[in-house]
């Protein structure tokens, strides 16, 4: 996908004047992490189960390429085709090349992350096929032409309005006004329908790859996945290589904090597992199935310090309960994948100059990390990369540098306790009758926004030692 | 002799205390050290301010600036590491020394970090948890109704959230009324505030609208950045909320200006 992270300040106030945006931003601010709490103070083992997965992910990771032999070996075993792809084009040329053996012209796709990293729909279409997503969201979002604005709900940033307006554009609806919500998703599936009965090549990706039995598993509430998997005559599964687990138990450990953290449900609508071609006693299923592991850069991240990262199981709790993404939406973070787990995955796919500003649209609160099923310690990698910042030198002169004119005062402290009192006094002289400052030099961030509250009349420093005098007099 | 010696006794049970001012109570707010003080006094603690402290290191840290962060980090530890404990009126402080600083440091003065840690305590925590004795407080010379602001270091590093209702509703017999979305940032998130002003000026928008909507007449709270970025927004919206820290509210230092207001 393309990338537009550096421009994400431009972006976020775009998004914050887009007031009907925001307004549904704030009611997802308020009812995700609703849902979530309720989910998980109704499930007690929660706490204990995400210390067990999250040692599962550890050692999967540790021994990646052991599991990933293990799941090549079973999935060949299952009568699967297994691929590597390097990187993105690597994807997308393996996928093209399938479609093309096959003569297919229709590709049905499932919501697939890996395959919006790799642009493939763009590539797949550019070589002359139809290919047609088939989540409602995902589905809505390639109508309009946008791209996903949230990892596990695409089009979220889309009213039902919109959505009229688009489908009464994009589809011959005749007299038909389509009123109502289900009125809309009864369109879609009609439309869906028709495709999935024609694709010659389903698409989906993965929530997990279990090494022991070479199947993979994926969660759907529309079951589109399976439509996708079972009705057209081939199927190939997208994902990268840091989903494998040891075993099918992992995979359903892992399912019961996914499902709770992503929705709120203790379960989805569709779980399912693929296992390979239909077999001589199967009445239905692809005859042909790929599975297409992508890397790209996960290797190296692996090797590198932010390798807890490829422990994200994409749930996008920690999209719902940023308090950033709550205000500026998907689009703002300028790429695939947005929000805590986001900022700090763009930069290590794409590459820190390009993105900037991602690593610093953080407070630090603490909130992504806490609610994330993973135990990733999202704020620690965030400021992890804008230390990389500050070491490379990419962030802006006068912050680093008044960062530093800070830090060398604040060591010697005669010295920072005359300069402040000096500063402070002034202040405080010329705010004291007004009690803030609607503007100051050198705070334009500050007050564009909100007044600077004036200090009192001294600093504490100047008052305590001027008690101890006192008191030694 | 007897009687000596239980003095003795009793003043070798008091608890040696060094408090941390923070660099935005001295700079900003004094009264709120100088109130912190005397409650740990009146909990019993023998309070020692070491003159030499400046600033902790978060901004630098948070920066990603951890070469200047370290040096600070470790000007902070030799300052405190004597005491029996270290309190400071700061959940955001409190977070980087007992969170932060063993994450930044190696080998021993990261042992020397953990211990440091180990001893170190936001104020409500301290006179809630640990002190033992309550101070008394001081009656307060009206009772106005108060909203607490939960800062998010110090709600999520440090677990702190019952504390300052407890204090307030035993030594001031005020009950917190709560604001909606209590867990969400106020947007404050040292340099990110200026940073990304607009972002900042939502999140810290909503938080005074929720803040408002309780009728509260005091927004009090923990953390001076928390409390300085809504007070200015309250100014700037022109907002009849008082914005106060917890330590002025025990101390019944409540007829002083608030923060951002004139005298």
């Amino acid at each position: 996908m393309e990338q537009h992270s550096d421009s994400f300040l431009d972006n976020a106030s775009a998004a914050l004047k887009n007031t009907e945006q925001a307004k549904r931003l704030d009611m997802i601010a308020v009812f995700a992490p609703q849902m979530r709490t309720a989910a998980v103070a109704g499930f007690k083992e929660f706490d204990a189960l995400r210390d067990h997965v999250k040692r599962i992910r550890q050692h999967s990771l540790d021994h990646l390429e052991h599991y990933l032999g293990q799941f090549e070996h079973e999935a060949v075993n299952n009568g699967n085709h297994v691929h590597f792809a390097r990187d993105g084009e690597d994807l997308n040329s393996i996928v093209l090349d399938i479609c093309q053996q096959h003569d297919a012209r229709r590709i049905a796709k499932g919501k697939s992350m890996v395959t919006e990293e790799t642009s493939l729909n763009a590539f797949l279409q550019r070589a002359g096929l139809q290919v047609m997503e088939t989540d409602l969201g995902e589905y809505i979002i390639q109508q309009a032409g946008e791209t996903p604005s949230h990892i596990v709900a695409p089009a979220l940033h889309k009213s039902a309005d919109e959505i009229r307006q688009l489908f009464q554009a994009k589809h011959d609806l005749g007299a038909r006004e389509l009123p109502e919500t289900v009125d809309l998703v009864g369109e879609a599936r009609q439309v869906l329908r028709e495709h999935f009965l024609k694709a010659e090549v389903g698409i989906i990706g993965a929530n997990a790859l279990i090494a022991e039995n070479g199947y993979s598993m994926l969660v759907t509430n529309e079951g589109n996945g399976d439509l996708c998997a079972n009705l057209p005559r081939v199927l190939i599964v997208c994902t990268t290589i840091d989903r494998v687990l040891p075993l099918a138990e992992d995979a359903t450990a892992m399912l019961r904090l996914l499902v709770r953290s992503a929705t709120g449900q203790s379960q989805t609508s569709y779980t399912s597992f693929y296992s390979g071609p239909r077999r001589e006693t199967d009445v239905d299923g692809p005859l042909e199935t790929h599975f297409v592991l992508l890397d790209n850069k996960r290797s190296e991240i692996l090797a590198g310090d932010y390798r807890e990262m490829l422990e994200c199981i994409r749930c996008g709790a920690c999209l719902n309960h940023c308090p950033i993404y709550t205000s500026v939406g998907g689009h703002a973070y300028g790429w695939v994948y947005p929000g805590p787990m986001g900022s700090v995955l763009t930069p290590l796919l794409t590459s820190l100059e390009q993105s900037q500003a991602l690593p610093n649209a953080c407070t630090s609160c603490g909130r992504c990390a806490e609610v994330c099923p993973a135990n990733i310690p999202l704020p620690d990698l965030l400021r992890d990369l804008r230390h990389e910042e500050s070491v490379k030198k990419l962030s802006a002169p006068r912050w680093r540098f008044g960062l530093k004119a800070h830090a060398w005062l604040a060591r010697r402290p005669s010295m920072y306790h005359t300069v402040t009192a000096i500063a402070i006094n002034v202040l405080h002289l010329l705010g004291r009758k007004r009690g803030s400052f609607s503007r100051l030099p050198l705070a334009g961030g500050w007050t564009s926004e909100r007044d600077f509250p004036a200090p009192q009349a001294k600093t504490f420093m100047q008052l305590y030692k001027a008690q101890i005098r006192q008191n030694d007099e | 002799m007897r009687e000596q010696n239980q003095e003795q006794t009793a003043a070798a049970k008091r608890l040696q205390v060094a408090f941390f001012v923070t660099c935005l109570a001295d700079l900003f707010r004094p009264s709120v050290a100088f109130a912190s003080i005397k409650l740990l006094e009146q909990a019993g603690c023998d309070v020692t301010v070491p003159l030499k402290q400046t600033c902790c290191g978060q901004p630098a840290y948070n920066s990603g600036d951890y070469e200047s962060a370290i040096p600070m980090a470790q000007q902070v530890i030799a300052l405190l590491e004597w005491a029996d404990y270290v309190v400071l009126p700061s959940g955001s402080c409190a977070g980087m020394i007992c969170h932060h600083y063993p994450k930044l440091l190696d080998d021993q003065w990261r042992d020397r970090a953990l211990q440091l840690a180990a001893k170190t305590f936001e104020l409500t925590v301290f006179l809630n948890d640990i002190a033992g004795v309550k101070p008394q407080g001081k009656p307060l010379s009206r009772f106005p109704t108060v909203a607490y602001h939960d800062g998010c270091a110090g709600l999520r590093e440090l677990g702190i959230k019952e504390q300052p209702r407890n204090l307030l509703r035993e030594m001031c017999g005020i009950e917190v009324s709560e604001l909606q979305q209590s867990e969400a940032c106020c947007g404050f998130g040292g340099t990110f505030c200026a940073k990304m002003p607009e972002i900042s000026g939502k999140m810290v928008g909503d938080k005074l609208s929720n803040a408002m909507a309780t009728g509260a007449q005091i927004l009090a709270g923990g953390d001076l950045g928390c409390l300085l970025n809504i007070a200015g927004r309250a100014r700037r919206e022109g907002q009849n909320i008082e914005v106060r820290h917890i330590a002025e509210l025990l101390c019944n230092e409540i007829d002083t200006p608030a923060i951002g207001e004139g005298s």
